[in-house]
């Protein structure tokens, strides 16, 4: 399957370290869209800013790279207008989560439909490795140089609280589970979040000593497990993977344009 | 045929002549004293089908109506100073990603949360360098309902013209004051409509790539020309770079085509300015007492004459310096610490002929307030 057609192959290359697992997650979009035949002018990524924010640049489609942890709401500005649209916002964990939290929350419980896509690296990549919201507690960042006494969120159980229509999680490992999540994350009609573990090498698993690229991939591997499985009944420290919610909520610019309709008939009598 | 008078408030002018300039889309926060102007457009926008939101922030207020501008929307969100405060971030990315969009800040007093329901006019250098870094912004304010409405109109025609976002710096005064305003007819104020570009499908597009005259045709979101847009300095592609020559001709370009237009942008107001010795120069609703000073005194044969600027940035210093220059004292009527009298000083040759007449404590300033300040200028005495 060639995904080459929405490269723009002018802006490369990228700006990863080697073993980053934001391009697998890039890769994995693309393969969704792909699947999927939007047509590139339907599709808009918007993005904040950190590494993970970078994949913007790197389509062919209508990007908008806007602010640390405004993704959202940009993207809620987008949607509205133009509710036709495709609305993709691959976020960092901290782009999502620390400075973004509120705009997440509520795009979230508007329901707004558009796809979230998480890039979960517990860290700052950007910035050099200063801990984030999912750095989790006892780890070690620039700025919790002793250990991190931040306790760290669930991000699919905080998207279920907030309102989200569909929430899955899987990890870089598992890309071609991603990939489907990603393509019925994009066929839901709602506001979706798809919680990636991507890997840091670079500033999370080296100061954390969990090794190369490689050996954080193969950790997905062993840490994870298929949402109920056996196997997290007996290890409750396992992390699940698989879609967390699912569910059939009024969409909000439906919602809108129901008033809008409403109020046409309104006038017509 | 029937003129269409109304008698309602400024925030309500606001709202009529920014439906009158085409907005289609809305977000905003509510705040006294701008609320009102959400209030309104919350029923007026779906009657058009277009859309209204309240965010969760001013930040996301801001945010959302770059994204709506960006698929072709006219848009427009409107706040008070802890609002605008928080809309800095934004405004400096459509400043750099050149997003047409129109910022109503209905100024109260105060830092922080201040006297939200009073008046005040502290908020003009705010409207120039709130947000950081070195850039050019289109600041417009109005003493009047009918120049409101007019000015409402203008601040959207010259977002499209200079793509960039546009401050309406009103007043708690303006916005809440009921006045008569006379509703123009359509086509009778010119609109600008958003430059789009004649390039056809498949044929590069560059979007950052300004024309001879410096215009940027725009494409929009959702349409055949798929391009990135960012707030990092970019390239003609958009995509963004640091080479130094790149940045230096963005920045230029960002800057220059505002501050070379200074004479296209300036909107202003003279009264009984011929041959006037001394001069009044005021802006927003302190230009109402200003100028009922002057009409006042001219009467009684002084000559005392007024300057109202419209359009505080960019500075129009031509103006100040050509017209004031055979005053003998010049005025500032400003409701802050000093703020326009700055630039009023910087650009005329006697700066120690320049004096402020000014309130700062929520309380509208009145003649009588500008009549004792001209009492000592005059040396008549306290
Ligand atoms: C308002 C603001 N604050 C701080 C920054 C600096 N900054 C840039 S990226 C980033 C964090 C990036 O981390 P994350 O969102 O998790 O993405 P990653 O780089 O790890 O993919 C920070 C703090 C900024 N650009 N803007
Ligand atoms: S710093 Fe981390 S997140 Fe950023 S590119 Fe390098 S590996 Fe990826």
């Amino acid at each position: 399957m060639s995904v080459k057609k929405f490269i723009r192959e002018r802006f490369f290359p990228h700006i990863w370290c080697q073993g980053c697992g934001h391009g697998i997650v890039l890769n994995a979009m693309l393969r969704a869209l792909s699947a999927l035949g939007i047509s590139k002018n339907e599709i808009v990524v918007v993005s904040g800013i950190g590494c993970s924010a970078r994949i913007s640049g790197y389509v062919d489609f209508h990007t908008l790279h806007t602010l640390h942890g405004r993704a959202l709401a940009f993207a809620t500005g987008v949607k509205m207008s133009l509710p036709g649209l495709n609305v993709i916002v691959p976020m960092g964990d901290g782009d999502a989560l620390a400075i973004g939290g509120n705009h997440f929350i509520h795009a979230a419980r508007r329901n707004i439909d558009m796809t979230a896509i998480v890039m979960n690296n517990r860290i700052y990549g950007m910035t050099g490795g200063q801990f984030s919201p999912l750095t989790g507690y006892g780890m070690k960042a620039t700025t919790a140089p002793y250990k991190n006494i931040d306790h760290d969120f669930d991000i699919a159980e905080l998207s279920r609280a907030a309102g989200a229509s569909y929430v899955a999680r899987t990890t870089t490992y598992h890309v071609q589970q991603l990939t489907e999540m990603i393509k019925e994350a994009i066929l839901h009609d709602g506001f979706s979040v798809v919680e990636v573990l991507s890997q840091c090498p670079t500033n999370f698993g080296r100061r954390n000593k969990m090794g190369g690229a490689v050996e954080m991939m193969e950790s997905y591997k062993s840490l994870t497990t298929p949402i109920g499985s056996k196997a997290k009944q007996e290890n409750p420290a396992l992390i699940e993977r698989g879609v967390f919610v699912q569910r059939e909520l009024p969409e909000y610019c439906s919602e809108y344009n129901a008033i809008i309709e409403k109020l046409k008939k309104g006038t017509e009598k | 045929m029937t003129q269409n008078i109304k008698f309602i408030q400024g925030n309500e002018v606001c709202v009529e002549a920014a439906l009158y300039a085409g907005l289609t889309f809305y977000a905003g926060y509510p705040i006294t004293p701008s609320t009102e102007i959400a209030e309104h457009l919350a029923i007026r926008l779906p009657l058009i089908s277009g859309t209204f939101i309240q965010m969760e922030d001013e930040i996301a207020s801001i945010c959302a109506i770059i994204g709506a501008s960006l698929t072709g929307n006219k848009v427009m969100t409107a706040t008070s100073g802890p609002g605008f405060s928080l809309m800095q971030e934004g405004l400096g990315y459509a400043i750099m990603a050149e997003i047409p969009c129109v910022i109503v800040n209905v100024q109260r007093g105060g830092p922080s949360t201040g006297l939200p329901t009073n008046v005040s006019q502290s908020d003009v250098f705010q409207a120039q360098w709130g947000t950081h870094g070195d850039h050019a912004i289109i600041a417009m304010t109005a003493s009047s309902h009918q120049d409101l409405f007019e000015i409402t109109v203008d601040a959207f025609n010259m977002a499209e013209t200079y793509r960039t976002p546009v401050i309406l710096l009103l007043d708690e005064v303006i916005g809440h004051m009921r006045e008569r305003v006379f509703i123009p007819e359509p086509g009778e104020l010119p609109l600008v409509e958003r430059l789009k570009t004649a390039f056809k499908e498949g044929v590069d597009y560059h979007p950052y790539l300004p024309r001879e005259d410096g215009r940027l045709p725009m494409s929009d979101f959702g349409g055949i020309h798929r391009f990135n847009v960012t707030g990092l300095v970019h390239d003609m592609w958009g995509f963004p770079s640091n080479n130094p020559t790149i940045a230096k001709g963005l920045m230029h370009h960002l800057i220059d085509k505002i501050n070379n237009n200074v004479h296209e942008i300036a909107r202003y107001k003279e009264y009984h300015m011929d041959d006037a010795s001394i001069i009044l120069v005021s802006y927003g609703c302190s230009a109402r007492s200003a100028r009922h000073v002057v009409e006042n005194r001219r009467k009684r044969g002084e000559k005392l004459g007024l300057i109202e600027l419209q359009t505080l940035w960019p500075f129009p210093m031509h103006v100040i310096r050509n017209r004031c220059a055979n005053a003998r004292y010049i005025l500032v009527v400003e409701q802050n610490m000093g703020q326009l009298v700055h630039l009023v000083k910087m650009n005329v040759a006697r700066p120690d002929k320049v004096f402020l007449c000014n309130r700062i404590d929520g309380v509208f300033i009145s003649p009588t307030d500008i009549r004792n300040v001209l009492r000592v200028i005059q040396g008549r005495g306290v």
